[in-house]
């Protein structure tokens, strides 16, 4: 076997309270295609962030080296001048600009004063041939679907004189057709000895196309399978991302379930901006009294816009099903009337959607209830308001100096508890929890699990929407897998696994 | 020490206003060769008292209303001067031309103005339109507006009763002693029932068993707030008494204060401006709250259209130009952030004061007309810069 093209030796990288990346090795032979697979947060990304230079160096330790050099790179721009390229899953291309105009943006063809316009639309034009899109260069972005747009990206990666192609997710929002193109393209590009690092959910596309595949699972690297040394069949890679034993992470509960408390029906929400996309189609769920409920998925599948859409149409457009609270049918126009009807939606960005980082915890506490702390409700009862503050810091045991400090200087974790302080003041009964542990220790995760099964005790419905599988499947009583907008699968705990709820995502995209 | 630097840090402007009183007083009383504080020429003397508050009085009034617009997300409106205009050409045309009670006059006058407010509030909360740019159309508007009504002429005299009801001053009459009895009388009680209300808080928070402030802190404050009131009582006493327009000006600082401060909308504005999505997210109708905010200029522009037409006793075509800017400028200078969901009706009337000192106490120096906005341009950067760097200090650590 030759000298490989890239080796990433020992890499490991921090981010505070968590540790992303654990000394692992990652090396890719010229002219291969070769797959990186993981769970969500199994640290596929970050690995791709630190060889692009989006993490600089310094900011990791390890060493990368490229052609047989050890490289550092600063910023993306070292990377790209390497001809190593990555396409992000979400797409950076300018709606408003020609297809040109995206292809060669940061690598302006002509001089810094004057802009080349015939140089850049022959050269779009060559290199939109090479990718089979026939499109004019002259085209806006928005005009063309997403599968194109993929092909465009692909088009700007080859501009650069690409020798290391990285694709992240690739045909995540594509469909079959588009897929099979793309796949396609990537087996042509390697017959001319492109090399390519393919990031993939989709195992099947995963076996019919690499030479190699790496599994990445917690922030460290599990093994490398070779084609034609080792089975790379579906079930073997999916053994070895999730094959890990569940220990007494997961604090325990009695369960003591009641009626149901929520149900959604025939629930088909349309995305607000692209006219005509489903992202949630004809799903039903239900919740009941005491009782913990998964949503397990993979990015994108569909679970936070169809939380947002049944918490007051917070999210999408065309909303149509029907809702029932605790058998009675009902509408929820606004987010205010869900709150009202004692729901609440503790949203998985809590920095950008969840708290008021320039308030204290005070402020952020009763922001979502302030009619409990007011008189005639409207004038804001301080002092009260002060006891909440302290009492609810205390029961979620948030760590700050006091209620007056301003929620920006918590840390992760403090600030998820702020957080759930926060919707557990507006006193919902049913709670739909979007990611309540991402990015945060595994001390603070155990915490929060021992407030779930706290508030189920009280009788109360928590939904859970997670990626960490384990974590869906050591807190919940029943868990349903959902997919590409729909639910494909509904499992009691007993049923649950890790390979089961792998195999029915993955035999769903299939056959899509 | 760590007590008094935080007292600083979070009144720092009212620190820079006191230091700049200060210069000016100096420099004065060197200039003049006159005892410090209370010779003549002195800002604090009973007529520029006086005067400090009539010319700036609608600022304060359009500061108030700028500020609930800068605390749903740095928004600014443009427009104020031009309502300012075109108010107080429908004033005139009610009061002059046509002879109207002034009463029901400025009534109506007050819901053109809020009228004029909702209209741009409308595309901004529920269309969407950038406030920036929805408010330079109102400024041109409504300023093209007024010209053409007003056929680019002034509107003057005013009745005498409208006049009086903004420019008279409490009590009414020309004899000395009563008058700095009256002013007196009118200080101390107003000491008195803030010495009350601080006591039943106390009592009440005691009573239910909720932390209180220290106490020496609570007399150092209440001490010090007292002494100003009485200062200036006995100040405006030794003068004509107290003018109508403070205790108008009083009144909507304390209306808008105790919104912002101890009501549930008023907690929204902050909420909204510090993050948007998740107010919305807690329930928070945000195109409201917008609306309101902007429909409120409104009103507000409308009361300080009736300040300005009386102080001038004329419905002009020029005063109101440029308005926008001193009530921009003073809620930055006063800690608004250009972000929003920081800043205090405080805070703004403070930066309006301080504007206000530092355009007299120029004037009174003989200062260069175009120097002195070279100069109050140069305080607005610097008031903006220290709040960026506070902040992206904040964050670091």
């Amino acid at each position: 076997m030759g000298e490989p093209l890239l080796r990433m030796e020992g890499i490991t990288k921090l981010f505070p309270g968590a540790k992303a990346l654990d000394n692992v090795t990652f090396s890719v032979l010229p002219g291969e295609i070769h797959a990186l697979v993981g769970e969500n947060g199994a640290g596929k990304s970050t690995l791709m962030n630190v060889l692009s230079g989006i993490y600089p160096f310094g900011s990791y330790e390890g060493e990368i080296f490229y052609e047989g050099e050890a490289c550092r790179f600063g910023r993306i721009k070292d990377s790209e001048k390497k001809g190593i390229v990555i396409i992000h899953q979400e797409l950076a291309l300018v709606p408003y600009m020609t297809i040109g105009e995206n292809m060669f943006l940061g690598n302006e063809q002509g001089g810094a004063a004057r802009i080349n316009w015939d140089a850049t639309y022959n050269k779009a034009a060559e290199y939109l041939k090479i990718v089979g899109l026939s499109e004019s260069p002259h085209t806006l972005i928005k005009d063309i679907g997403v599968g194109k747009q993929q092909l465009v990206e692909i088009a700007k990666a080859l501009a650069k004189n690409v020798r290391l192609l990285i694709l992240d997710e690739p045909t995540a929002s594509l469909n079959e057709d588009d897929s099979q193109n793309l796949l396609k393209l990537l087996l042509k590009f390697k017959s001319e000895g492109m090399t390519s690092i393919l990031i993939s959910h989709k195992l099947h596309e995963v076996e019919q196309v690499a030479d190699s595949i790496t599994i990445l699972r917690d922030g460290a690297t599990i093994e490398t399978l070779v084609k034609g040394r080792d089975d790379i069949t579906e079930p073997r890679i999916i053994k070895g991302m999730v094959g890990r034993e569940i220990s007494d992470r997961y604090p325990k509960r009695e369960s003591n379930i009641g009626g149901v408390t929520l149900e959604v029906k025939d629930w088909t929400v349309y995305h607000p901006l692209y006219i005509g996309r489903k992202v949630c189609d004809k799903v039903n769920i239900s919740v009941r009294k005491g009782e913990v409920v998964g949503i397990s998925g993979l990015m994108g599948a569909g679970r936070t816009e169809l939380a947002m859409s049944v918490f007051g149409g917070s999210y999408g457009a065309d909303i149509s099903g029907e809702l029932f609270l605790n058998g009675k049918p009902i509408q929820l126009k606004s987010i205010r009337s869900a709150i009202a009807n004692k729901l609440a939606y503790v949203t998985e960005d809590r920095k950008n959607d969840g708290l008021v980082l320039s308030q204290t915890l005070r402020v952020n506490t009763t922001l979502a209830n302030l009619q409990r702390t007011s008189r005639f409700g409207w004038i804001i009862d301080k002092d009260q308001e002060v006891r909440f503050g302290g009492e609810y810091k205390e029961r979620l045991g948030v760590k700050a100096a006091s209620i007056e400090q301003h929620a920006d200087n918590l840390s992760g974790g403090n600030q998820q508890k702020l957080l759930l302080a926060k919707w557990m003041f507006a006193e919902p009964d049913i709670l739909i929890l979007d990611e309540p542990t991402r990015g945060i220790d595994v001390g603070a995760k155990y915490e929060i699990y021992n407030i779930i099964n706290e508030l189920v005790a009280q009788e109360k419905s928590v939904l859970l929407i997670s990626s960490d599988m384990p974590e869906l499947l050591g807190m919940c009583d029943r868990i349903y897998i959902m997919n590409e907008g729909k639910i494909v699968g509904e499992l009691s705990r007993e049923e649950a696994s890790q390979e089961v709820i792998m195999a029915a995502i993955l035999q769903s995209s299939k056959g899509a | 020490m760590n007590r008094v630097t935080k007292f600083l840090s979070k009144n720092a402007m009212l620190v820079v206003l006191v230091l700049v009183l200060l210069f000016f007083e100096v420099l004065i009383s060197l200039k003049n060769s006159t005892p410090l504080f209370l010779g003549n020429g002195s800002l604090l003397q009973p007529a520029n008292l006086t005067n400090l508050i009539r010319q700036n009085g609608y600022v304060v009034i359009l500061a108030t209303g700028m500020l609930m617009c800068i605390l749903t997300g740095g928004n600014i409106d443009l427009s104020v001067g031009s309502i300012v205009i075109l108010v107080g050409a429908f004033s005139g045309f009610m009061m002059v031309n046509w002879h109207w009670n002034p009463y029901l006059s400025i009534l109506l006058c007050l819901m053109i103005a809020t009228l004029l407010g909702a209209w741009q509030a409308f595309w901004i909360a529920y269309v969407r339109i950038p406030p920036f740019v929805t408010t330079l159309a109102g400024m041109l508007v409504y300023r093209g507006l007024a010209l053409v009504l007003m056929d680019s002429k002034g509107i003057s005299p005013y009745p005498e009763e409208f006049i009086n009801l903004f420019n008279s001053f409490i009590p009414n009459t020309t004899d000395p002693g009563a008058i700095l009895g009256v002013s007196l009388i009118i200080g101390v009680a107003i000491c008195a029932l803030l010495i009350v209300t601080k006591i039943m808080s106390r009592l009440s928070k005691k009573r239910k068993g909720y932390a209180m402030e220290s106490l020496p802190l609570m007399l150092v404050k209440t001490i010090v707030i007292c002494a100003i009131i009485l200062f200036v009582a006995w100040r405006l006493g030794q003068n004509k008494g107290i003018p109508v327009l403070l205790v108008l000006l009083g009144a909507v600082v304390f209306i808008y204060t105790y919104y912002t401060q101890n009501t549930v909308p008023g907690r929204y504005l902050y909420a909204m401006g510090g993050n948007e999505k998740a107010a919305r997210l807690s329930g928070v109708n945000t195109k409201k709250m917008m609306f309101f905010a902007y429909t409120n200029m409104g009103f507000l522009a409308g009361i300080a259209a009736m300040v300005s037409v009386a102080r001038f006793n004329q419905a002009s075509t020029v005063a109101g130009t440029g308005y926008e800017m001193d009530a921009i400028g003073s809620c930055f200078v006063g800690g608004a952030s250009a972000y929003g969901g920081i800043g205090t009706v405080g805070g703004a009337v403070i930066g309006a004061i301080f504007f206000g000192v530092l355009n007299m106490g120029m004037s009174i120096m003989g200062t260069n007309a175009s120097l002195q906005d070279v100069i109050k341009g140069l305080v607005l950067l610097a008031a903006v810069i220290f709040d960026v760097l506070s902040k992206s200090r904040k964050q670091a650590a």
